[in-house]
């Protein structure tokens, strides 16, 4: 169950209208690994992981060409559940984005869309995900208040929380703590060091050091492709191309 | 070199005065046209209540009028338009909102939604005794309701329709695009996200946009003189098959066609004031709902 590949991009190739946004990308990420995608601004990373899970069916005129495969199956094609595909990997976005409900019903949405009401099972998954969240500390007293009194740190981990109330295999990051004050920072930082034992997480950061904190293995991008993956060490300490020792150097990005 | 000029000094020169002098004025202007809007408001009421304050009593509001309107009350003309406003919403309402629904979170841009849109725009300017005709001749006569609370309802929620379908949009455009991709990422279906998410949180526009139309449908006389109204009814309604009375309606009906109408002067400004009361007081009572979903929320 380890180290095999819980997903796989081959060839994938992305146009948002005429503008092609990933070229060629092939990668595949291992069970229970966290993998970072770094790159600077515009180079695809956000559009790579929206792919993941289908998110970018949402933008019209776009156009997808190669392969994702989840376990083996592709999730693109006729005859795929797109619902399906977005509980098993499941995302948390760059600005904390609680529903307008109660802290409560966030955590319990993703339960009750997905058709389960039993009132004492969705009771219980809501106090597994908030304390998997490391939150349930902090509102197990107020869970019926509105999730939008949360600070920013804690909304976040609430967003996490939502997310992994489904049980999802992979949970996809799109910069979670770029919003958020450096402590809420480092407490999804460690959070993320706790979820790896579970799930598969893939993480787009901005910030390297992040990447180098959080992640075993590291891809950059950079103008729509893939331009090397390795292990964080190596990427950091021995990186093969120019242009990733440019960007981790700092030269630009 | 230095510059050491005090603000006073940049303030002294003419250009620097002119400016301040053209905002000035224009902050002025713009604060006359806002107190207009509420001066006007006030002369109206002010007319009315002055004029009509004397007709108000218990039996004006719960007793039906005789001797020619000349006494008694408009019990029959309240109760009017409370159910045409009420039919009107009931039918106006879900119509709306799923064509808002429609537009703003399904349809996909082309010819045939560039259609619907210039319709319902159109709709929006038909003339209200326009719509009154097209009330008699299509609900009134074609599909044989008669005159009668169905075919006023029918009316006036058409009437209604493009108010409310245009703040139901807005209201759903408003809701963040976060939510719905925090929901569909959950693996909810577009329609679960719709029905859970934006929605609710579109609530409170939605139904700002019932109130203004609802209320401005309640105070129409045009659709409802050939479809609804009468000018006079034996007793309440008790279907929605019968003919009513109605407060604008029996404003106009007591000022020009009543048979005595220098007696019963007061009673149409009584019961125009009656009418302003009852569209003030429902737009109050939605605003403050809406306030309420809001700090809900």
């Amino acid at each position: 169950m380890n180290n095999s590949h819980k997903m796989v991009t081959r060839q994938l190739n992305f146009y948002y209208d005429k503008f092609r946004a990933l070229e060629d990308v092939t990668l595949d990420f291992r069970s229970n690994q966290a993998t970072a995608l770094i790159g600077p601004s515009g180079c695809g990373k956000s559009t790579f992981l929206r792919c993941l899970n289908r998110m970018n069916d949402l933008i019209p005129l776009i156009r997808v060409e190669g392969e994702v495969l989840l376990d083996g199956d592709p999730i693109y094609g006729h005859g795929v559940d797109v619902v399906e595909i977005r509980r098993r990997v499941g995302m948390v976005f760059q600005k904390p984005n609680p529903f307008p409900k109660s802290i409560f019903e966030n955590v319990a949405y993703g339960l009750r869309v997905n058709g389960v009401r039993n009132r004492d099972f969705i009771a219980e998954r809501v106090e597994k995900s908030l304390r998997q969240a490391v939150l349930w500390g902090e509102v197990s007293d107020r869970l019926h208040d509105t999730a939008l009194g949360l600070s920013g740190g804690q909304q976040q981990r609430l967003c996490i929380a939502r997310a992994l109330a489904v049980e999802p295999e992979v949970v996809l990051m799109d910069e979670p703590a770029s919003a958020l004050d450096p402590i809420a920072t480092q407490k999804i930082e460690e959070l993320i060091h706790e979820l790896k034992k579970r799930y598969t997480i893939i993480i787009v950061t901005h910030n390297m050091q992040q990447a180098a904190r959080v992640s075993d293995y590291t891809a950059f991008f950079y103008l729509g492709r893939l331009i090397e993956f390795n292990k964080t060490d190596t990427i950091f300490t021995k990186p093969d191309k120019k242009e990733t020792e440019d960007y981790i150097t700092g030269r630009f990005g | 070199m230095t510059v050491e000029r005090t603000t006073d000094d940049r303030k002294k020169g003419s250009f620097h005065r002119s400016r301040k002098f053209s905002q000035g004025s224009m902050f002025f202007l713009f604060r006359i046209a806002a107190v207009l809007n509420g001066v006007a408001l006030l002369i109206i009421i002010y007319f009315l209540v002055t004029r009509g304050w004397r007709a108000i009593n218990w039996e004006f509001l719960t007793q039906a009028p005789r001797e020619s309107m000349t006494q008694g009350g408009i019990l029959p003309c309240i109760v009017g338009t409370l159910c045409l406003s009420l039919g009107a919403i009931i039918i106006a309402l879900p119509i709306g909102v799923a064509s808002a629904i429609y537009l703003s979170e399904y349809a996909r841009p082309g010819r045939i939604l560039r259609i619907i849109r210039l319709g319902i725009n159109n709709l929006a300017g038909v003339p209200s005794v326009v719509f009154g005709l097209f009330g008699l001749a299509f609900f009134v006569t074609w599909l044989g309701f008669g005159v009668s609370i169905l075919s006023g309802a029918l009316t006036l929620g058409a009437m209604s329709l493009p108010v409310i379908i245009g703040a139901s949009e807005e209201a759903l455009r408003a809701v963040p695009q976060t939510y719905r991709e925090a929901s569909m990422g959950l693996g909810a279906t577009k329609w679960q996200t719709i029905y859970r998410v934006v929605l609710p949180a579109a609530l409170p526009g939605i139904l700002t946009g019932a109130i203004l139309g609802i209320s401005r449908a309640a105070g129409e006389t045009a659709p409802i003189m050939f479809t609804a109204a009468v000018f006079y009814t034996k007793q309440l309604p008790s279907s929605i098959l019968d003919e009513i009375m109605a407060l604008p309606y029996h404003v106009y009906v007591l000022a020009t066609a009543g048979t005595e109408i220098e007696k019963t002067r007061h009673l149409q400004y009584g019961t125009a004031l009656v009418l302003i009361v009852l569209v003030l007081g429902m737009n109050l009572f939605a605003i403050i709902y809406r306030s309420y979903l809001r700090r809900r929320i």
